[in-house]
């Protein structure tokens, strides 16, 4: 496609063979979007000029539900969004209704809860890393990276009897106690993981293959990336060093000792590279914290009937994907009277269009998975 | 009049036989080479891969056989039916011919072309035709665009492929697969020793003829233009897959024939003899290596946790006893026979090896973009392959008139030199990329 | 006037069970009734059940304050009544503005206080209030590591302005609160429905949309039997 300059200085494109532009549809059922989603792009040959998202196949009004279930009895509900990192969206919600009673859960359970949270984000970052790499080519790193995950969903297992929807948190606390083991099995896996993450550097991180399809493709600007209102990982990758973590730490993360990667250049390699370090740190999130888990109650005097003061509060936390915010609205009853989820994936999702605009047909497969959606939480 | 006819067909009866070994049973190994594919992607991703159908999955090829010739053959509303039948055979029928001139073990040809390898160059070059009618016939865009695609891809590679040849059949001197092999013997040395870079060439290039990992864009799921195979089913899809498979062992049987030293052993020029006998200590490795794979069959045995595992362990290593029985009896007999097994012995392991090169490569490395392929092709690989053309034929030219001693040193130097040639091509190209990205993209 | 719960107006039931932590023992009916900040003798031993201990004595759960901090301040005295109201509820400061100057206001605290970070924009439905929702903006800023929430009220037919043009990632998210409420935003570049199929009749989450009605409805004319829930 040409670009002319007419003499007042507007640009007149004009194709050369004079055809037009043609729309793609990948439609919701598709082998790399992750879930139900589709897309519609816009081609000129093989570079895309346009796209558009469709989403809400996966809708199932979990914001209207709330409004039907006690505060308790919401909390599964909330495991069902983000299905890859449901530990995350329940410690978000159990923290956000704490905050909405003025209570606080004892500080044991904050200290099991970041080591959870943490191992869950590791677990989150090993599906996206395994299922991008595979969407890219590298048919083996998703085998590995499930193998390892694998380890992570067995704690879950002993510790609360699920492996992927945990329910694993309760407001005010947490309903089970660690299990006999419950370091050693976090430790273990810690000093084993090390290893492991090197072994997926250095079958991506130098492999010019990876490099190629991955550098400079999907380049997101910092100053696009807060206009888009994008956080989480693919914010820290356009450059900007931020993490709630840090910004307003909740749970034990201020006891911790962890440093937040950032990204030049906001591509595609710049995404995967932070990530890549992210579960380095949340591993030593890990090791710190299960050196001196405190002892004490794990459940805070709550009460059975949880009926928060009239008001409102909105509480995020750094999920895997992003800032996860919870803004509820109680009326004083045993039901809230709003419960809006702020989505990471949804908003991330947006800036799709901004990064797919001059990218070839083939990338467009490696900036969806770079975003790192999942449906689930995109469509609640 | 009989005693005639029998007279006139007499020199076809072996290569019609030949031939008839060739297509019946190659089906049945094409099958099992997808077994064993299968099997080495499982261990290279810590898992088992097949295992039920059949103890260790030994049956799970006559499976899939089966079901792929009782599936629905769908032909897509407006095709070009002629032409959805014949792309696939021919396909196939171009992947088989090459086999005519493949000699497997010095014994077994069908024909001995003197210009073997030409002739199945340009057979494989045939074999584009199926590729590209198979998306023309499907009446889809995607999967035209797809065959065209993995057409280019085709055509760029075997250019590179062939020149990379080419430097081979310098120290070759002769088409003719029988030749070549005699060249290496005659040499002592197997050619990749002289001409690595050219393998190394070839190896590429090889791996993008035949449509494989990191090259396979045209035919990966993930991504959005479907390949030339996506309107196929049942029989005719089974058909073009057998084509890849074909094509893969062909470009390995080349490769081993003009690089890795056809069906000679290891250190050919090597004759130390074992003392007091006639018989060459090298010759011994294949009954060496055979019972180090029956002892660690048997050591395995134990583990299996089902019984029929354990009797076909128990099986694999009377086998490979037998084998290794078969190899040292054959060290024996007259020359004609010992060369004959032993060098089928080795043609088939080297070209098991360069399969099972190919399918590490498929499983390690991501996929390359069509553009970035392209790129690889013209700009890096087909100048390298060029300017190696060049470079071996003046040390050959060097080495005769100079009369230098060692029948490898020419070849150190201008491996040398081949490796500064790439290294410049590769910085080269990067910059032409960064110059192309900063000008906001081609 | 102001959106506070706590007042007598919109929120139903319960008379003020302001307390927080300890359980609280059942209370007579007509306690308690709508008494703003302090919650009305939450522990009068003498009204509760007699066998039972005295209660502890409640500290006073979160409810809001009103806030008058410099940043108010300064918005007051930029767009004077626009800014009807800032409250402080659980710490997190709510200003409460006229919905007519959401864009100029927003724009403001985008540039000059700089919040360049919008959070989330949604809305809630307050049906027995004449303006029935509340369009909220969660904000953010990265300099001063502060948020604040934007509240306007807007009628069932008003349209809302739109900040497409101050946070681009207003888009969707005033999309699906279109999709939702039913709240129009004047000023949106593509103003569909996101998260349900474009022909969908009515939106979700007002109060008024009411899930059994639906079910019971739908089943009986698509199934022509009565619904079991």
């Amino acid at each position: 496609m040409n670009a002319e300059h007419d003499n007042s200085g507007s640009t007149v494109t004009t194709t050369v063979l004079g055809a037009d532009e043609i729309i793609l549809n990948m439609g919701p059922q598709h082998p790399s979007t992750h879930g139900v989603l589709r897309v519609k792009l816009k081609l000129d040959g093989e570079r895309v000029v346009g796209s558009e998202c469709i989403i809400g196949y996966l809708h199932r009004g979990v914001e209207k539900i709330a409004e039907h279930r006690s505060y308790q009895q919401f909390a599964p509900y909330v495991d069902r969004m983000d299905y890859v990192a449901a530990v995350s969206n329940g410690l978000g919600y159990c923290e956000a209704v704490e905050k909405l009673l003025g209570a606080e859960a004892p500080p044991r359970a904050r200290v099991v809860r970041t080591i959870l949270t943490e191992l869950q984000r590791i677990a989150s970052h090993l599906v996206w890393l395994g299922t991008h790499a595979l969407d890219i080519g590298a048919l083996t790193p998703v085998f590995y990276c499930f193998r390892e995950r694998e380890e992570i969903l067995k704690i879950f297992e002993k510790y609360c009897g699920a492996r992927l929807t945990t329910h694993s948190f309760r407001i005010g606390g947490l309903q089970y106690e660690t299990y006999d083991g419950f370091e050693q099995d976090v430790k273990r896996f810690c000093e084993d993981f090390a290893q492991k993450i090197d072994e997926y550097e250095t079958l991506l991180t130098e492999n010019r293959i990876w490099v190629g399809r991955t550098k400079g493709v999907g380049i997101l600007s910092a100053e696009d990336a807060i206009a888009l209102g994008v956080t989480g990982p693919v914010l820290r990758a356009s450059g900007r060093k931020w993490d709630i973590r840090k910004a307003f730490p909740y749970a034990a993360y201020d006891q911790y000792d962890f440093e937040i990667p950032t990204g030049p250049a906001g591509d595609t390699y710049d995404r995967y590279l932070v990530r890549m370090e992210e579960m380095r740190q949340s591993r030593r999130i890990c090791l710190q914290a299960i050196e001196n888990i405190p002892s004490g109650p794990i459940m805070a005097k709550v009460g059975k009937v949880l009926k928060p003061p009239p008001g409102e509060v909105y509480h995020s936390i750094e999920a895997p994907k992003g800032e996860l915010g919870y803004y509820i609205v109680s009326d004083g009853t045993t039901q809230p009277y709003r419960v809006r989820v702020r989505p990471p994936s949804f908003i991330n999702l947006q800036a799709f269009d901004r990064m797919a605009r001059g990218a070839l047909v083939a990338d467009v497969v490696a900036i969806i998975g770079t975003i790192d959606i999942v449906l689930g939480e995109v469509d609640r | 009049m009989i005693p005639a006819i029998l007279q006139a067909i007499r020199p076809f009866i072996i290569p019609v036989v030949c031939g008839v070994v060739i297509v019946g049973v190659f089906p049945l190994m094409a099958g099992y080479i997808v077994l064993l594919e299968r099997k080495v992607m499982a261990d290279m991703q810590a898992r088992l891969g097949p295992m039920r159908v059949g103890p260790h999955g030994l049956l799970q090829p006559l499976a899939d056989a089966f079901k792929l010739m009782l599936k629905e053959d769908i032909i897509p509303a407006h095709a070009d039916w002629f032409l959805f039948w014949v792309a696939p055979v021919m396909s196939v029928t171009m992947a088989l011919l090459a086999f005519a001139a493949l000699p497997i073990g010095p014994a077994f040809q069908i024909a001995d072309i003197n210009v073997g390898i030409l002739f199945i160059l340009a057979v494989s070059s045939l074999g584009i035709y199926g590729i590209v009618l198979g998306g023309w016939a499907s009446n889809s865009h995607y999967s035209l665009l797809g065959a065209l695609r993995s057409a280019a891809q085709l055509v760029s590679y075997e250019t590179a492929a062939g020149l990379g040849l080419i430097s081979g059949l310098l120290y070759a001197g002769s088409l003719s697969m029988k030749d070549i092999v005699q060249a290496q013997s005659d040499r002592g040395v197997w050619f990749i020793f002289a001409v690595p870079v050219g393998f190394f060439i070839y190896f590429v290039g090889s791996i993008a003829e035949t449509n494989r990992a990191p090259f396979d864009l045209p035919e990966a799921e993930s991504e959005l233009v479907a390949g030339y195979m996506t309107e196929y089913s049942g029989f005719r899809w089974a058909l073009y897959f057998l084509a890849e498979y074909a094509n893969m062992v062909v470009v390995a049987a080349i490769a081993t024939t003009l690089f890795l030293g056809g069906w000679l052993r290891p250190f050919p020029g090597y004759h130390q003899t074992l003392p007091g006998t006639s018989i060459e200590l090298l010759d011994a490795l294949p009954s060496i290596l055979f019972l180090v794979v029956a002892l660690y069959s048997l050591k395995l045995t134990p583990r299996q946790p089902v019984k029929i595992q354990k009797i076909v362990m128990l099986l694999v290593a009377g086998g490979c006893a037998l084998l290794a029985l078969v190899m040292a009896a054959a060290l024996f007999a007259p020359d004609p026979v010992k060369i004959g097994i032993h060098g089928a012995f080795w043609f088939l392991a080297k070209v098991g090896g360069y399969v099972y090169a190919f399918l590490w490569v498929r499983f390690t490395f991501p996929r390359y973009r069509f553009d970035q392929l392209m790129r690889l092709g013209w700009r890096f690989l087909i100048p390298l392959a060029l300017v190696n053309v060049i470079v071996v034929g003046s040390g050959m030219i060097v080495q005769e008139n100079w009369g230098w001693r060692h029948p490898l040193l020419s070849a150190i130097v201008t491996t040398l030199i081949m490796l500064g040639v790439a290294v410049f091509l590769a910085y080269d190209d990067e910059k032409h990329q960064a110059t192309v990205q900063a000008a906001g993209g081609e | 006037m102001a959106n506070d719960p706590s007042e007598k107006g919109p929120a139903p039931e319960p008379p003020g069970g302001k307390a927080e932590g300890a359980a609280v023992p059942p209370k007579p009916a007509g306690e308690g009734a709508a008494a703003p900040p302090k919650p009305a003798a939450p522990a009068a031993p003498a009204a509760a059940a007699p066998p039972k201990p005295p209660p502890p004595p409640k500290e006073t759960g979160p409810k809001p304050v009103p806030l008058d901090n410099e940043l108010v301040q300064r918005l007051k005295a930029r767009f004077g009544d626009a800014i009807r109201e800032a409250t402080l509820d659980r710490k997190q400061a709510i200003v409460l503005i006229a919905a007519a100057q959401l864009r100029e206001i927003s724009r403001y605290c985008r540039d000059e206080e700089k919040f360049d970070l919008l959070t989330d924009l949604t809305a809630v439905d307050w049906p027995k209030r004449e303006k029935r929702f509340d369009i909220i903006l969660n904000l953010y800023s990265f300099n001063k590591n502060e948020r604040l929430r934007l509240k306007a009220h807007a009628a069932e037919n008003e349209a809302v302005p739109s900040v497409v043009n101050v946070w681009p990632t207003a888009d969707w998210l005033e999309r699906e609160c279109y999709d939702m409420f039913g709240v129009v935003f004047e000023g949106h570049p593509d103003l569909k429905r996101i998260l349900l199929p474009d022909e969908w009749q009515g939106h979700p989450l007002r109060k008024d949309y009411d899930i059994l009605t639906q079910d019971t409805a739908w089943v009986r004319e698509n199934l022509g039997i009565e619904s079991g829930q």
